[in-house]
């Protein structure tokens, strides 16, 4: 009794060594799915979250290109199923059946980073904490552990300690994997995360190791990622709501072609569509896009955002403005820099945000 | 762990029992849920909306325009304008219907509790203004005179025509206008603002409600402004293409606010602090 004890408290932390990494996560395939960064394609330039499949190639030197949005909030997902029928009880009538597809099996993001943990707790607010509860989302979400690593990486794009959270920010993360010489260092963060230690039989780190995990735990700790100043943004978005010239300034070049919100760990936007079949089918949910024109678009022809200044408008204001003003000050922005590095006409929405301060500060000093 | 969680999603099954053609692009349905005990205890404000659904077509946004007291039916007033209108407008006693709701916030009628009561509609716009006034008129000693004017391009495009009587009979001050003369026509002719204008109801006590097309609503606003109605005293519903209709989505925002959630219903004092995103 008092051995096994012991042996569990051992496990609230792990070493991996680096060739022991897919085997690891193996052992966790049997009882989870297990999404890990590795590369899109053949080539290794562009990396994305997906599940684990043996011999698979898993890269945690860099952040992804996509993050992992998907595993919780697919881009297209079944939401109910339909089907017409004749009825049972009179056969001159039709009936309709509906079933919730709700998908509640365990997984494991592996590899993640502070940057896209902050966009779950980002979504969160809206799908969670809200007068209605997404239970498509929640079953996801219950079931999700996330392994996060201490971030080391960061470039020129990152920004992620100028809105709330940094390259150390476990927040919402089950597990913390510190690199290390030789391997990874797993620590538990949440209590579901020795269940997956016991699973993963694995040795514990020895002094030395830990020793190295603390000291890249508190140069990471240390560092400040991005010099964003958002304050008077908040005001700044609706003080400056029809100043266009402004808003020209920021988006003239925008191709309106959505990646800045495809990429994004925080935008959750999404339409819902029917796919029939003859009499039965599926009622669907696919991620959407404020940056395009027929998001708003009304039947009767009206579109309240017909031009891409009023959309890039939309998605700085409410990431940096409506989101916060409605939900208890939060940036709906994790930093990750995704969109800048991804935008074809090279659109930096930290210089957007930074002309809303100015022309904001101007005009209040004015 | 387990703990029930409803999906806002998942609509529940109605029947089609009674379809009334109310113009020549507006269709009345009256839906009964299947499950009476939903019917039953389906409580909503007036007001507030639901999403109709026809599988297999999609999902849109419509106000409930029966009066809450109605547990007989849920009735809707539709405009066929898009795909799934259309699919609406096919529908016969005994066809299947989802409903999703109720949704959104519905009008504050008990800030508008001793008051007189300006209904201002234009075309399809009655239908929200309907539940409320029916609302009122069941109630009708908590409020003060209640009076309409509801005016359509043409009497044929005139909702509710079959009810004014009754509406006029229960003591609603009714006006009613058409854009141009018409063979029979015996009320007034000419548009909503200007009926609006020469009524001149006194600004002292009152609440107007104002539903119709933005051009419309624009100008009377500004004639009710001129009459000395102030920003708190007007109240309007809003439209926006809408998917979730829970504040989800997305796409109906205007700032933080969200039209299908915070609204349909807003006073003209809430839209002068919200952007002006219409």
């Amino acid at each position: 009794m008092v051995a096994r004890r012991k042996e569990k408290k051992s496990q609230n932390r792990i070493f991996i060594p680096l060739e022991g990494l897919n085997q690891t996560l193996e052992n966790l395939s049997k009882h989870f799915t297990v999404w890990v960064p590795m590369p899109s394609g053949e080539n290794e330039w562009s990396l994305e979250f997906k599940p684990l499949h043996r011999g698979c190639k898993i890269l945690l030197d860099r952040q992804s290109t996509l993050p992992p949005k998907k595993v919780i909030l697919p881009q297209g997902q079944t939401l109910i199923e339909y089907e017409y029928k004749k009825s049972e009880s009179d056969p001159s009538k039709q009936d309709l059946v509906l079933r919730e597809v709700i998908d509640e099996s365990p997984i494991i993001v592996f590899g993640t980073r502070p940057c896209d943990v902050r966009g779950f707790l980002v979504c969160d607010k809206v799908f969670l904490q809200g007068r209605y509860i997404d239970v498509y989302y929640r079953a996801r979400r219950l079931n999700t552990l996330f392994a996060t690593l201490f971030c080391r990486e960061a470039d020129d794009a990152c920004f992620c300690s100028s809105v709330g959270s940094g390259p150390a920010d476990m927040e919402g993360s089950d597990i913390g994997i510190t690199p290390i010489d030789g391997g990874w260092i797993l620590e538990g963060l949440t209590d579901r995360a020795s269940e997956i230690f016991s699973l993963c039989d694995c040795e514990a780190p020895d002094e030395k190791q830990i020793e190295d995990a603390r000291r890249v735990q508190e140069e990471v700790r240390s560092m400040r990622v991005g010099n964003l100043r958002t304050d008077g943004v908040l005001e700044g978005v609706k003080g400056q709501f029809q100043n266009m010239e402004l808003w020209r300034d920021i988006a003239e070049s925008c191709l309106s072609c959505g990646v800045c919100t495809y990429v994004c760990p925080t935008c959750y936007c999404f339409t819902i569509t029917d796919e029939p079949q003859g009499l039965r089918g599926e009622r669907l949910r696919s991620w959407d896009s404020c940056m395009f024109y027929q998001y708003t678009q009304e039947a009767s022809g009206h579109n309240p955002r017909p031009t891409k200044l009023e959309r890039y408008r939309n998605r700085l204001g409410h990431k940096f403005s409506y989101f916060p003003l409605r939900y208890s000050g939060m940036i709906a922005c994790c930093g990750c820099g995704r969109c800048i590095r991804s935008c074809p006409v090279s659109i930096d929405i930290r210089q957007g945000v930074e002309r809303v301060r100015e022309a904001h500060h101007g005009c209040v000093c004015s | 762990m387990a703990v029930y969680v409803p999906n806002p999603y998942l609509p529940e099954i109605g029947t089609v029992t009674e379809v009334i053609p109310e113009t020549p692009n507006i269709k009345t349905i009256r839906v009964l849920l299947r499950d009476p005990e939903r019917m039953k205890n389906f409580n909503f404000r007036p007001g507030q909306v639901a999403q109709l659904s026809v599988f297999g077509v999609g999902e849109a946004t419509f106000v409930i325009n029966s009066p809450p007291t109605c547990k007989d039916y849920l009735q809707f007033s539709v405009m066929k304008v898009g795909e799934v209108t259309n699919r609406i407008h096919q529908l016969v006693p005994g066809d299947i219907i989802g409903v999703r709701g109720p949704l959104g916030n519905g009008f504050p009628y008990e800030m508008m509790e001793g008051k007189d009561i300006l209904f201002i509609a234009g075309g399809i716009g009655m239908a929200p203004l309907r539940t409320l006034l029916l609302f009122m008129l069941e109630n009708k000693n908590n409020y003060g005179e209640i009076s309409l004017i509801y005016g359509a391009r043409t009497p044929q495009d005139m909702c509710y025509r079959y009810e004014i009587p009754v509406w006029q009979k229960r003591g609603v001050n009714v006006v009613l206008t058409v854009d141009t003369e018409a063979p029979g026509w015996t009320h007034r002719v000419g548009f909503v603002p200007t009926v609006l204008s020469e009524e001149a109801p006194s600004p002292k006590d009152r609440i107007a409600i104002v539903c119709g097309p933005p051009i419309m609503i624009k100008f009377v606003l500004f004639g009710l402004r001129e009459l000395g109605f102030e920003d708190w005293q007007i109240y309007t519903t809003l439209e926006k293409r809408m998917k979730c209709g829970i504040g989800i989505c997305g796409r109906c925002n205007m700032g933080e606010k969200f039209v299908c959630l915070d609204g349909p219903v807003f006073s003209m004092e809430e839209l002068q602090s919200m952007v002006p995103e219409l």
